[in-house]
């Protein structure tokens, strides 16, 4: 559905990876480790280390939408309480614990500060269609894709970035961010394709 | 037959951030439950939302939230301690029943939790031409959600839109205009379309729809009587 010469795009991303991200790789496979010993043993300190690196980002990202401090320390607590109960279910070897928490703070976000219901698809029902390809969900979530996918989001031009930011934190539709940018709305929508068409193409192109 | 048409990059990263509400969640969610690729593209999506809060964050606007990140953890440590009193909590919501014969389900979650059952419990009700529909209760205020059984080799009265309409079609299928829309296959429509979907001969085509306005029904009855009730 969404070709491009990935292969090319990706050997470059990882080659640039290589030479300047190495060493960030690792606090981010750290983080999963963490994770998965608050979920083997209630590690406290392992918590507390998980609590002081992305506590602070999660209250960033429920300041930018309730605007009040309260609140936003409120659902951040939220979200690390559900990371500290939910810890056994994450898988270590291919989980991406970024991408984990952001997914809890997120469904906290609707549930607590939309109020709305949050219907979802369930893996387990007999009318769910598995991937024809059984590792996929998996190899999309493993961390060298992480590693790839933050150098990939590093050399987005500064106007997709900026979109990709809008819409994450603040929940802007694509009509808001035409009209907060004072763009044509045609133009957030082709930025927005093409940011994660360029994304994709970094993880493989396997949509 | 695999799906054709998918789910936009739009109403996709509006779901992925969290902007969709109840009614419209259901449309994209069933969608998603039937479509791996689109799955995997939500994947990448919540994949770059992770990324994103795993930036530095902007100090000023932290230490507003928080001058003491100690006394953040403090507060968080006894809430836990408080916490572990507690049992697991097992919050697993009561799934409605599939079909008793396995691949026989048509109605996928969390579709079939708002229907109450699979596709053989509806209740219809009748629309007039042979055309049927459950209305489905939700609490969002800007949707209106339902099933609609359209006859097979039948057109539904041809529509303009005030706003959004999302098509999911769960069995049989239709066409419009030279596409063909099968289970799974998901059409976007909004007030610039005009469209005329005619569900294919030998089947009823059921489908899910959800609009956030009436439909302006453009049948020669309805505009013969638009000017007089004022609709």
């Amino acid at each position: 559905m969404f070709s491009g010469s990935a292969t090319r795009k990706r050997r470059r991303a990882v080659n640039r990876g290589e030479m300047t991200k190495t060493t960030d790789t690792e606090p981010r496979a750290e983080m999963a480790d963490l994770i998965a010993r608050i979920g083997s043993d209630g590690d406290m300190e392992a918590f507390e280390q998980v609590f002081r690196a992305f506590g602070p980002r999660v209250r960033a990202y429920m300041m930018r939408l309730v605007r009040d401090p309260q609140a936003a320390e409120e659902l951040m607590q939220e979200t690390m309480m559900t990371v500290w109960r939910k810890a056994a279910q994450f898988d270590a070897d291919k989980g991406n614990a970024a991408t984990w928490i952001f997914t809890i703070a997120r469904n906290l976000r609707i549930d607590s500060y939309r109020r709305s219901k949050r219907p979802d698809f369930d893996p387990n029902d007999p009318a769910f269609v598995p991937d024809a390809d059984p590792t996929a969900d998996q190899t999309m979530e493993a961390r060298d894709d992480e590693r790839r996918l933050h150098a990939a989001l590093e050399e987005l031009p500064p106007e997709q970035r900026r979109l990709l930011d809008l819409a994450f934190f603040d929940e802007a539709s694509h009509s808001e961010i035409a009209k907060r940018l004072d763009l044509p709305l045609g133009t957030v929508k082709s930025r927005i394709r093409l940011a994660f068409n360029r994304l994709r193409a970094t993880l493989g192109d396997r949509s | 037959m695999s799906i054709q048409h998918h789910i936009s990059e739009e109403l996709l990263l509006d779901y992925a951030t969290g902007q969709l509400s109840e009614g419209w969640r259901i449309a994209v969610a069933t969608h998603l439950a039937l479509c791996p690729s689109c799955r995997r593209r939500l994947a990448v999506m919540e994949m770059t939302g992770g990324a994103l809060i795993a930036e530095p964050v902007d100090e000023e606007a932290t230490q507003e939230a928080a001058s003491d990140e100690s006394a953040s953890w403090e507060s968080l440590r006894k809430r836990l301690a408080a916490d572990r009193a507690h049992t697991p909590d097992a919050e697993r919501p009561v799934k409605a029943k599939a079909s008793s014969q396995a691949g026989q389900t048509v109605l996928p979650e969390p579709l079939r939790s708002y229907v109450g059952g699979d596709v053989d419990t509806v209740k219809w009700r009748p629309l007039g031409r042979g055309a049927y529909h459950l209305p489905i209760e939700t609490d969002d205020g800007t949707a209106r959600v339902r099933l609609l059984r359209i006859p097979a080799g039948k057109p539904v009265p041809e529509h303009g839109h005030r706003g959004r309409e999302l098509t999911l079609v769960l069995s049989g299928s239709f066409h419009d205009g030279d596409d063909l829309f099968a289970r799974g296959d998901f059409e976007e429509a909004d007030e610039t379309l005009q469209h005329q979907p005619i569900a294919t001969e030998g089947e009823d085509c059921i489908c899910l729809a959800v609009t956030d306005a009436p439909l302006k029904f453009r049948s020669w009855l309805v505009r013969a009587v638009q000017p007089i009730i004022g609709i």
